[in-house]
Order: C-alpha cells, then sequence, then structure tokens
C-alpha cells in the first residue's frame, strides 16, 4: 500500500483507526523536534526574562548578591528621581522631532522619485545607504565631524565666516543634532517602504481622477495619501517605537551628556542597571517604557482598524 | 474634452504666449534635478568625509582650520589600526557571531516555520500565538534578566554571550511560516506520496521555493547582529572577545586625538555591510520593505 499523506483539510475519519493515530503522533514528534530550538530560544530568552524583569522591578539587585523584596519602592522612586524626568522629557523631544520629519521627508522624496526622472535607483541608493550603516559608526563618524576643534562642520563654518558651534558638547544644541544625524540614517528607509508602497497604488484611480480634472495638488490628498495610509500608519508606529528605545547613538555620541541633556530612557535604565548595579531599579524603567510602548501599539491598532471601512460595528 | 485645469480663456488673456505645459526646453534634464542632486550630495558627503579622513595624515586634521581635502593619500590610520589595535581580531570576531547567528536563523526559522505553517500538534497554535507576543517585547525589557540568564550560563565575556541570544528569532519563524503557507500544498504531497520525509520534503521541495524569504531573514538577521552594540557592551567585558562595534566605539574613546586611526577603524567596520549592500541592494530594500509593508 502506497504510503498516503494525512489529509490535513479534512477531519480525521474514526473509521481510519489505529494506522493514522500513530501515524498523527509520529507527526507530532516531528513537528516538536522541528520547533524545539526555536522554542527554546524564545521561552527561555524572551518568555522567562519578561516575567523575570517584573518580579526584579519589585526587587532591589545589584547584579550580584541576591535580591531583596522592596514592593513598590522602584517604582515610587522613579516617579520621584528628576533625572528619569529629564530622561522621558529628552525621549519624548526627540521623538516627537524625529518621528514627523522623518515620515514627512521620506514620503516627499518617494513622490518625487516615483515620476519618470532619470537617476532615481542611484537617488534612492545614496538616500537609503545611510540606513545600513550602524549607530556606532554614525556616532564616530559624526562626533568627527562636528568636532568642535578638528571637525569638518567647524572648519566649514569657518570658511561662511559664522562662528565655530558646540554641536554635541552644547547643552542646547545637542539633542537636536542627535534629531539630526538619525535623520541623516533614517529618512532612507521611509522613503523606500512608501516608495514600494506607490508602486502598488491603483493607477485607474489616479487615471479616473485626472479624467475628472482633479489637479496634482487634489489627486495627492484625495487619491495617493488616503491609498498610502496603512503604510503611513504603520511607519508612524514603527519610527515611533525605533524613536522611544533609541540607545547605541547616544552611547557613542554623547553618554546623556552634557549635563544631561541627552540622556534618554534606554540610557537611564541601562545605567541604572549596569553602571550603578540597580538592577531592580532599572527594570522598573524597563517596564515603564515597555507598557508605554504597548500602549501605543494598542492605540494605533485601533486607528488601523477604525479607518478601515470593512470593519463592521458588530465586531466589538 | 478638456484635461489641462487652465481654462482656455484665462491663458488667452495673457500677454506672452506661454509655452504649451509639459514642455520646458530651457533645461535639458528635468527641473526636480536641482532639489534632488543637492540633497543626494547632503547624504553622501558623510559618508565621503569618513573615507577621506581615514587617509589623511593626523597633522592635516590636527590644524586650524582642519583641510577638508587630504593633500597626499596616508595609510597611517589603517596601518596603526591593523597593526597597534586588535581590529583584526575584533573583525574576527564580528564574522563568527554574525555567520553563526545567518546560519542558525535559517536552520531553525526554517524548521520552525515549516511546523507551524504544515504540521499538526499539541499546542502548536499556543506557541504560535506566544511567539508572536515575543515579536512585540522590546530588548530593554529582556536585556536585564538575559544578562542573568548568560552569567548562569558562565557565558558572560565569551562571544557565547552574544551567539545564544541570536540563535533564532521569532521573526525568522514567523516570516518564514507566512512564506511557507503562500506555497502551493500539491508539490509536498506528491513527494509525500513518493515516501520523502518531512525534513527531505522541506530541504529539497520546500526551501528551494522560499529562496527570497530566506534573502530576507539572512539580510535582516546579518544587519541586526552585526552592527549591535547594546548587548556586547552589556555581554562583554574583555577586549579579545569585542565585536567591531564595542571595539570601535572604545577605540575613539581612548584615541580621541588619533582620528584618522578612529576613521580608519570606522571603514573597517562599515565596510562589509557596505559592500554586501552594494553587490545585493535589491535584496536589501526587498528585504527592508517587505517587512514593513506586511507588519
Amino acid at each position: 500500500m502506497p504510503r498516503l499523506p494525512i489529509p490535513l483539510t479534512m477531519p480525521a475519519n474514526r473509521s481510519e483507526s489505529r494506522a493514522l493515530r500513530r501515524r498523527r503522533r509520529s507527526e507530532a514528534v516531528t513537528a516538536w523536534a522541528f520547533i524545539s530550538p526555536a522554542v527554546l530560544v524564545i521561552l527561555g530568552l524572551s518568555v522567562l526574562p519578561v516575567v523575570w524583569s517584573l518580579l526584579l522591578s519589585f526587587q532591589a539587585n545589584d547584579l550580584v548578591t541576591p535580591s531583596r523584596w522592596v514592593g513598590l519602592d522602584n517604582y515610587r522612586a522613579l516617579r520621584e528621581d528628576p533625572n528619569f524626568h529629564q530622561a522621558v522629557k529628552n525621549t519624548v523631544v526627540y521623538t516627537v522631532l524625529y518621528v514627523p520629519l522623518s515620515i514627512a521627508l521620506g514620503l516627499a522624496l518617494a513622490l518625487v522619485l516615483n515620476r519618470r526622472i532619470r537617476f532615481v535607483g542611484l537617488y534612492r541608493t545614496l538616500f537609503f545607504v545611510p540606513f545600513v550603516i550602524s549607530a556606532t559608526a554614525q556616532g564616530v563618524l559624526f562626533s568627527f565631524i562636528l568636532d568642535p576643534e578638528f571637525g569638518a562642520a567647524n572648519s566649514v563654518l569657518h570658511h561662511l565666516g559664522i562662528s565655530p558651534q558646540g554641536f554635541l558638547t552644547d547643552p542646547s544644541q545637542a539633542l537636536f543634532v542627535l534629531v539630526a544625524i538619525t535623520l541623516w540614517s533614517g529618512t532612507g528607509l521611509c522613503t523606500v517602504i512608501y516608495l514600494a508602497a506607490l508602486q502598488d497604488v491603483d493607477q485607474s484611480l489616479i487615471e479616473a481622477a485626472r479624467l475628472d480634472g482633479a489637479g496634482r495638488f487634489h489627486l495627492l490628498r484625495h487619491v495617493t495619501l488616503p491609498a498610502l495610509s496603512p503604510v503611513s500608519v504603520f511607519l508612524l508606529l514603527w519610527q515611533t517605537i525605533q524613536a522611544l528605545q533609541v540607545f547605541d547613538l547616544v552611547y557613542v555620541t554623547t553618554k546623556g551628556g552634557p549635563l544631561g541633556s541627552t540622556t534618554v530612557i534606554v540610557y537611564f535604565i541601562w545605567e541604572q542597571a549596569f553602571k550603578e548595579f540597580t538592577a531592580g531599579y532599572g527594570a522598573a524603567a524597563a517596564y515603564v517604557l515597555a507598557v508605554a510602548l504597548l500602549v501605543l501599539a494598542v492605540v494605533m491598532r485601533l486607528l488601523r482598524r477604525e479607518r478601515t471601512p470593512r470593519t463592521k460595528a458588530a465586531a466589538s | 474634452m478638456t484635461v489641462t485645469t487652465t481654462s482656455p480663456s484665462k491663458v488667452g488673456s495673457r500677454p506672452v504666449a506661454e509655452p504649451a505645459p509639459r514642455r520646458r526646453p530651457r533645461l535639458p534634464f528635468s527641473a526636480w534635478h536641482l532639489l534632488l542632486a543637492p540633497l543626494a550630495a547632503l547624504f553622501a558627503v558623510p559618508l565621503l568625509w569618513l573615507l577621506l579622513s581615514s587617509v589623511m595624515s593626523n597633522a592635516e586634521i590636527n590644524r586650524f582650520p582642519p583641510a577638508l581635502w587630504p593633500s597626499k593619500i596616508d595609510f597611517g590610520g589603517y596601518s596603526y589600526v591593523l597593526g597597534n589595535a586588535m581590529f583584526p581580531r575584533w573583525l574576527l570576531n564580528s564574522v563568527i557571531v554574525s555567520a553563526v547567528a545567518v546560519t542558525s536563523n535559517l536552520v531553525f526559522g526554517s524548521l520552525g516555520g515549516y511546523a507551524f505553517a504544515r504540521m499538526r500538534f499539541a499546542g502548536s497554535r499556543v506557541l504560535l500565538v506566544l511567539m508572536l507576543a515575543t515579536m512585540a517585547v522590546p530588548f530593554q525589557l529582556t536585556m536585564i534578566p538575559t544578562f542573568l540568564v548568560m552569567k548562569k550560563l558562565g557565558l558572560i565575556d565569551t562571544l557565547g554571550a552574544l551567539i545564544v541570544p541570536s540563535l533564532v528569532t521569532p521573526f525568522a519563524v514567523f516570516l518564514l511560516r507566512q512564506f511557507f503557507l503562500s506555497l502551493p500544498r500539491e508539490l509536498e504531497e506528491a513527494a509525500w506520496i513518493d515516501g520523502c520525509s518531512r525534513l527531505r520534503v522541506l530541504y529539497s521541495i520546500v526551501l528551494p521555493l522560499a529562496r527570497p524569504a530566506l534573502a530576507t531573514v539572512a539580510v535582516l538577521t546579518f544587519l541586526t547582529t552585526w552592527n549591535d552594540l547594546t548587548w556586547p557592551l552589556i555581554a562583554i567585558n574583555h577586549d579579545t572577545q569585542y565585536t567591531l562595534q564595542l571595539g570601535l566605539t572604545t577605540f575613539q574613546g581612548q584615541h580621541h586625538t588619533r582620528w584618522s586611526a578612529v576613521m580608519a577603524g570606522n571603514v573597517l567596520t562599515v565596510l562589509p555591510v557596505l559592500v554586501a549592500f552594494l553587490f545585493a541592494q535589491k535584496a536589501f530594500i526587498r528585504s527592508v520593505t517587505s517587512s514593513g509593508l506586511k507588519g
């Protein structure tokens, strides 16, 4: 008798008895063998740490000696800690500047590159290349370019007759300089994603609108942008998550300074856990950030669902 | 029927005859280049400057105002980072960690993704949901306990601490599962009837069809492991175990006045990614956009 595959699409037939059941059991064994590496790593280094982190956030822990239960003290201390407030403020300022700017600039570039002009491939490459470069390399490079003494930026300003700037060493500029660096490296992502989405916009819609006498602005406002809105919502969420988690660039360029002007939340968490060895306190701050990210993701999801006309009211 | 938006009377009322729309004879190229070219230059200049300063002498960089263009090419920076610093060692460490991570994500991601896509077993749905949920967990939440786990395993300060957490990501499993689901079932069923095992079917029928998805997993795994700084910074103390990213930032801190050497090290750090990107640009961009559009 030829060996037949299990008819996955059909419900098990009771009369097909033992052979089938044995077959299915061996199938389950194979399946578990296939997934066990993934399950092991993901359970051990993701699910377990999530729970562990929660426990840590109720403890005082120095990463070495056994920890001590302190209840909600870490969270209470966070509420009072001016450094944490400063970190939250810096992160919010950074995010509020970076996210809309990167999306708007990315969209504008994509709309221009979507026209039939020459060298589109070259432009796209140039805008996207900084994205593949590590935040470390970006940070080291811009620390040099913006070095107040030896940097090219001040050299150029000198030739233009403008007085030298402090850039990353100036507390009133550093955070904005970081936004500019991330715009340099992060805008290309928005551009290529919008470009890909623009290829999918229904050309017949645009043609129809054009025949109805819609101008360029109207086409953009009433046809193209609505068609892109799922991608825009995705990018908004994605860029926001990335911005709220910024760390590497800050570590390499400013280490949170000068005068705490670029201490962002993740830098604060890292500092508490791995420099001050107050891991419980760091874990509590990490939980605050994670809950904020979760709330954000849920809100975005609801927003997206509300925008989709197909959703029925009965679904809720 | 008229297609233009301006009414004929308005055009006629103007004293000077305007050229017909869409024909601008003065420029031999599209006017958009006037906007795009300077912007593209702005994006390219920092990288150009990285390359230039890596072949400048320190004397040229350290005078004021610093030179913007090397008067002669000087490989002093490169010989310093290759001879006196541990860059070759760090490069090797980075290659080892990335190569293992890419390979194991392809292998374990395929196995897991295939099991979730095609096989029936108790608990599969719960596990899949759990796996999806962990994709949303930010790294900052897990990094402290992961450090403690790695310490218990005795892996802190070894490359093992960098490799183990990146052996397989839920992203790889999920992306490959989605791709396998989109393949027609019939091909696999024919092989089944011929008596092939699941592993054989996966290896010789499914995976050859899944090349685009495998390329996406490989590209994104390589980018994230090669470029990561946060986790090596936490897990590694001893400089023989540094990756390039960690080595570069430490080197910069210690050699603040040897900018040409720092930039030479920086070139070595970004060059592998840049070369990979330029050779496989399509795969890179498709990977990034496909993961974006599906999210």
